[in-house]
C-alpha cells in the first residue's frame, strides 16, 4: 500500500480525507530516484477548487511527459487538517508521493485570485519554507508563481523566487534545462535565479528595486543586476493545435467544483469589455481547430469515464466552429449519455437552438451578463449588449420553455450614478414583464418567471482601461446595494425578482491587492500571523483581523483603492509587457469617460498592440 | 429495465487508500470505471437516465473489505472472466474486482439479499483495552443474553446481541472474527459489539477509530455468500 503523510487516525477524524490521499485515476507515479527534478504544483485553496483548475491539468500532464521531471500536486489543507498539522508539526506534503514539499526542487503556485494570498503563506509556512524568498537557502525549493495575478505580482513579490508571466506551455522546458545544468555544475540558488531571469517571461523580484515618491506613488523600478531585463514580456502559445493538452486528465474521487472533462476551445476574447482583465491579458484571440478538439474530446472522455464535457473559453459564442463542434458532440456522445455543457454563451437564437438540444430546458437557467443596468453605463464599460438584445434573447428563451433567468451586474463602475444603480432593478423587472408579455397565460402552467439579479462590486484591475479608475469604499458599496435593494421592492414584478450581492469588505481588500505594490507584503504577513487564511471563504473571512493588521502596518487603503491615478503615473506592474500597450489602455479610459464604445476585434482592429505576437485574430481576414 | 438485460453480480475488494473513499464516491467511481472500460451497461429509462447499478451494503469510511457487492445490468457480456478483466483494466490501486457471476431470473437484488456480514477486527495498536479479549469472547459466547441499548435517529431500544451475533471467535494472529446480523432490518456494526464488551468490563467506550475492521464477506439469510446466488459464465 502507498504510504500516507497523515496518520490513519487523523485522516479518519477530519472532513473528507479523500482530499489528502492522492491515488486518483490518471495520477502519475514515478520512481523518485530516477528523476532529476521534482515539481510540486500548488493551487492555494481547498482540493475541490484546485482540482477544478484547467491550467494545472495542462501543466501536470506536460511536465510529466518529461522523463526527468515528476510533477505532483498540493492544495491548501482545509482548516481542520491545518490545525492538526500545526499542533503535531506535520510538514505539508505532495499528494502522489506524500513526501514533504521541502524536499522538492520547485514549488509552483498558481495565482488565480487575490484573496488566496494568505493561503500562499499557509502553504509556505506548513512546508517549513521561509516566507521571504531572500531568507531561503539552497535546500529550499524554488518557489515560482504563475497565473493571472502575476500580472501585478508586486504585493506578493517578496514571497516568490520567480514569477512566470504568461502561458506555461512556452518556457518551462528552458527553465528545467537551465536548472539541471546549473545543478550539475554545482551552482547555487542565486546562480540559477540569475540564469532564470534571462529566460523569456521570467521575473525574479529580488533583482529589482522600487523607489517611491513622497506621496507614496512609484518613482522608479529598476533592475539591480545587469542580467535582469527592464521589461518582462508575457509568453503565449501561438499555434493552439501544436501544443501540449492532456489526453488523460485526473479524475477525483470526491465531487469537485468542475467535475467534468474540460475542452478549451480558444484563448482570449474579442470583446474588450473595459473592466475585464482576462480580456486584455489573453490577447490576441487564438482558436483551436475542430479536428484537434474532436481528438481531445474523445481521448479525455475515454480515459476519464466522465459523464459530462464542458467547452471552456472566455466567450464560447465567439468560437468560429461552435455549431459544428456541438453538433459533432451531440452526434457522437448523446447516445452514450454524456452531457454537454456550454457556459459563457451569448444568448441569441443560435445559442438557444443548441442549448435546447443539449440540456433540459425546464431545469436550466439562462444567463445574461449585462454588467450594468443602463445603456449609458454599458457604453462606458464597452459591454456590447443592449437592452434590446436582452429582451429579444429572453423572449425567445421564454417561448422555448425557459423560465429562469440570471442577470449579472457590477456595482460601483466608473461614472456610476444612483440612476444607473436603480436601472438594474428596472431592467430586471422589464425581463420579468417580458415573460408575461411573451408567454400566454394558458401556457404558463402556473409557473412564475424567476429573475435573479446578482451584483458583484467593481474592482479596477491592472492592464485594463480602468487601471486609472477610483474604486468605491466598502461603505459606498453597501450604500449602493441598499439603494438597489430598495429599488427592487418598488418593481411591479418584485415577487418574480431576486437580488443578491457580494461581500463588500472582501471586495475592498481584493481591490487593495489588485493594484498594490511591494509595500503590502508586510500586511499580508501580519494578517496571516493573526490567523487569516481562506479569506475567500465566508466561514473563514475575518474582517476584524484584517482591520487590525491594516492599522498595525499603517497601510492607507484609500491610497490604493479610491485614488484616481493621473495619466502619467508609473504603475508597479508597468515593467510587464502584455502586448497591449499602455497607450491603448489610456485611450480606452478616455473613451470610457466619453461614453464611447469600441468595436470588437472581428469588426475592426483598434490597434491595441497584441498584433506584435504575430498571429491569432489580429491576422484573420475581416 | 429490459427483460433482455443480463444481470451481473460483481464482487470487489477495497483496501489501502481506497478505504477513505465514502460510499457515494465509490458509486461514482464505478460509474466512471464502467464508462472507461467500455462495459455495455444498461441505462434506466426516464428523463435523467443512469446506469443500472445497485450496491449490497454501504461500507463505512475507514473500513477495508474483501467482500463488497454490486449488481449491474448489461446488454451483452462475453464471460465472467472477460468482465473482470475489463473492469480491472482501469482500477485505482486498492480496488479490485474478484468475481463476477450472472444472476438468473427471480434472484433478489444484492441489497435485499443482505442478512449477515462477516468481519475481521483488530484493535489499533496502543488502544488495547485493559482486559483479556479471549476471556471476553468466552464470556460473550457463554452468556444467555447480552442486552444493549441501540440508539437510532428516532429512538432507543433494547436488543439482545446474542440473537444478532452468529459467530465470535478469536484468531491466532490476535484478531477477532465475527459474523453479525446485517441488512436493513437489524444491522449490527462491530463497534457496537465491542462497546457492549467494553461496558461489561467497565472500561468506558471503544473509540470510533480504535478498531481496524475488514469486512470479509456478505451473506444471505441462509448464510450463503452473495456471490453464490449466480453462476459463472
Amino acid at each position: 500500500m502507498k504510504k500516507t503523510a497523515i496518520d490513519d487516525e487523523i485522516l479518519l477524524s477530519i472532513e473528507k480525507p479523500e482530499r489528502y490521499i492522492g491515488n486518483e485515476i490518471n495520477a502519475i507515479f514515478k520512481d523518485k530516484s530516477k528523476v532529476d527534478i521534482r515539481f510540486a504544483m500548488c493551487f492555494p485553496d481547498v482540493y475541490e477548487i484546485g482540482m477544478s483548475h484547467l491550467g494545472i491539468q495542462i501543466l501536470y500532464d506536460m511536465f510529466n511527459k518529461r522523463e526527468d521531471v515528476w510533477c505532483e500536486r498540493v492544495y491548501s489543507p482545509w482548516i481542520d487538517l491545518d490545525r492538526e498539522m500545526r499542533t503535531r508539526h506535520i510538514p505539508l506534503f505532495a499528494l502522489e508521493s506524500q513526501d514533504p514539499i521541502k524536499d522538492f526542487d520547485f514549488l509552483g503556485i498558481t495565482l488565480q485570485y487575490e484573496m488566496c494570498y494568505t493561503n500562499i503563506l499557509q502553504v509556505l509556512d506548513l512546508s517549513g519554507i521561509a516566507l521571504k524568498a531572500v531568507e531561503r537557502t539552497d535546500d529550499d525549493p524554488i518557489v515560482i508563481g504563475g497565473g493571472p495575478c502575476t500580472y501585478n505580482p508586486e504585493p506578493i513579490a517578496d514571497f516568490f523566487d520567480m514569477f512566470y508571466i504568461g502561458e506555461g506551455e512556452i518556457s518551462y522546458d528552458e527553465i528545467f534545462d537551465t536548472y539541471k545544468k546549473i545543478k550539475s555544475e554545482g551552482g547555487s540558488r542565486q546562480d540559477f535565479l540569475r540564469a532564470a531571469c534571462q529566460i523569456p517571461g521570467i521575473y525574479v523580484p529580488q533583482f529589482y528595486e522600487a523607489t517611491y515618491n513622497e506621496d507614496g506613488t512609484l518613482k522608479s523600478f529598476d533592475a539591480t543586476i545587469p542580467e535582469a531585463p527592464l521589461t518582462v514580456k508575457k509568453q503565449i502559445v501561438m499555434d493552439m493545435d501544436d501544443v501540449s493538452y492532456p489526453d488523460k486528465p485526473l479524475v477525483p474521487f470526491i465531487r469537485v467544483t468542475q467535475d467534468r472533462v474540460v475542452l478549451e476551445v480558444m484563448r482570449g476574447c474579442i470583446r474588450g469589455c473595459r473592466f475585464c482583465q482576462a480580456g486584455q491579458i489573453y490577447r490576441p484571440v487564438r482558436e483551436r481547430s475542430l479536428d484537434f478538439l474532436k481528438k481531445k474530446a474523445q481521448a479525455m472522455l475515454d480515459s476519464t469515464g466522465q459523464d459530462e464535457i464542458t467547452l471552456s473559453s472566455l466567450s464560447s459564442s465567439d468560437y468560429s466552429h461552435l455549431g459544428e463542434l456541438v453538433l459533432w458532440l451531440i452526434e457522437n456522445y448523446r447516445d452514450k449519455y454524456i452531457n454537454i455543457s456550454l457556459p459563457s454563451l451569448r444568448i441569441d437564437s443560435f445559442a438557444l437552438d443548441i442549448m435546447s438540444r443539449v440540456q433540459d430546458v425546464k431545469k436550466g437557467s439562462l444567463t445574461f451578463a449585462s454588467e450594468a443596468g443602463s445603456q449609458r453605463l454599458r457604453n462606458v464599460i464597452n459591454k456590447g449588449i443592449t437592452e434590446e438584445d436582452i429582451m429579444r434573447g429572453s423572449a425567445e428563451a421564454f417561448k422555448g420553455g425557459w423560465n429562469k433567468v440570471k442577470l449579472y451586474f457590477m456595482l460601483g463602475l466608473p461614472t456610476e450614478t444612483d440612476e444607473d444603480v436603480k436601472a438594474i432593478a428596472q431592467l430586471s423587472d422589464a425581463v420579468a414583464m417580458n415573460y408575461y408579455d411573451t408567454v400566454p397565460k394558458e401556457d404558463r402552467k402556473g409557473i412564475r418567471v424567476q429573475v435573479t439579479a446578482s451584483a458583484s462590486f467593481f474592482i479596477p484591475k491592472p492592464f485594463t482601461p480602468f487601471e486609472w479608475a477610483p474604486m468605491c469604499t466598502a461603505e459606498e458599496f453597501q450604500r449602493k446595494a441598499y439603494v438597489l435593494s430598495d429599488e427592487f421592492t418598488k418593481q411591479l414584478n418584485r415577487k418574480s425578482l431576486k437580488f443578491q450581492y457580494h461581500e463588500n469588505y472582501l471586495s475592498e481588500l481584493e481591490g487593495l491587492f489588485a493594484r498594490g505594490d511591494r509595500k503590502l507584503s508586510e500586511l499580508l504577513i501580519n494578517a496571516y500571523k493573526k490567523g487569516c487564511i481562506y479569506d475567500s471563504w465566508s466561514e473563514c473571512f475575518d474582517i476584524d483581523k484584517w482591520h487590525a493588521a491594516i492599522e498595525e502596518c499603517g497601510v492607507d487603503v484609500a491610497f490604493y483603492t479610491q485614488r484616481e491615478r493621473s495619466l502619467d503615473e508609473l504603475f508597479p506592474w508597468d515593467f510587464i509587457d502584455i502586448g497591449v500597450t499602455k497607450k491603448f489602455l489610456k485611450d480606452q479610459w478616455l473613451e470610457a469617460k466619453a461614453e464611447r464604445v469600441t468595436p470588437n476585434c472581428r469588426q475592426q482592429c483598434s490597434g491595441c498592440g497584441a498584433a506584435c505576437f504575430g498571429g491569432g485574430v489580429c491576422f484573420e481576414r475581416r | 429495465m429490459s427483460e433482455d438485460n443480463i444481470k451481473l453480480r460483481v464482487k470487489f475488494s477495497k483496501h489501502g487508500l481506497m478505504k477513505y473513499i465514502g460510499h457515494l464516491d465509490v458509486m461514482r467511481y464505478f460509474q466512471k470505471l464502467i464508462r472507461r472500460c467500455g462495459l455495455d451497461i444498461a441505462y434506466s429509462a426516464g428523463y435523467s437516465p443512469h446506469q443500472i447499478m445497485s450496491f449490497a451494503q454501504p461500507l463505512g469510511v475507514g473500513l477495508e473489505s474483501d467482500g463488497e457487492y454490486m449488481d449491474i445490468e448489461v446488454h451483452s457480456a462475453e464471460s465472467s472472466e472477460k468482465v473482470m478483466e475489463m473492469m480491472n483494466s482501469t482500477q485505482a490501486e486498492g480496488m479490485w474486482v474478484t468475481d463476477v457471476v450472472r444472476l438468473g431470473d427471480g434472484i433478489g437484488n444484492a441489497m435485499a439479499s443482505v442478512a449477515q456480514a462477516e468481519y475481521n477486527v483488530r484493535i489499533r495498536p496502543g488502544k488495547e483495552p485493559a482486559f483479556d479479549m479471549k476471556e471476553a469472547i468466552d464470556w460473550f459466547n457463554s452468556s444467555e443474553e447480552v442486552i444493549i441499548e441501540k440508539k437510532t435517529k428516532k429512538s432507543t431500544r433494547e436488543v439482545n446481541l446474542k440473537e444478532l451475533v452468529y459467530k465470535l471467535e478469536s484468531c491466532e494472529d490476535g484478531s477477532v472474527q465475527m459474523r453479525l446480523c446485517a441488512g436493513s432490518g437489524s444491522n449490527i456494526k462491530p463497534g457496537l459489539l465491542y462497546n457492549a464488551i467494553y461496558e461489561h468490563y467497565g472500561v468506558g467506550e471503544c473509540g470510533p477509530t480504535d478498531l481496524l475492521i475488514t469486512r470479509c464477506d456478505i451473506f444471505d439469510e441462509n448464510g450463503k455468500p452473495l456471490i453464490e446466488a449466480g453462476e459463472h459464465f
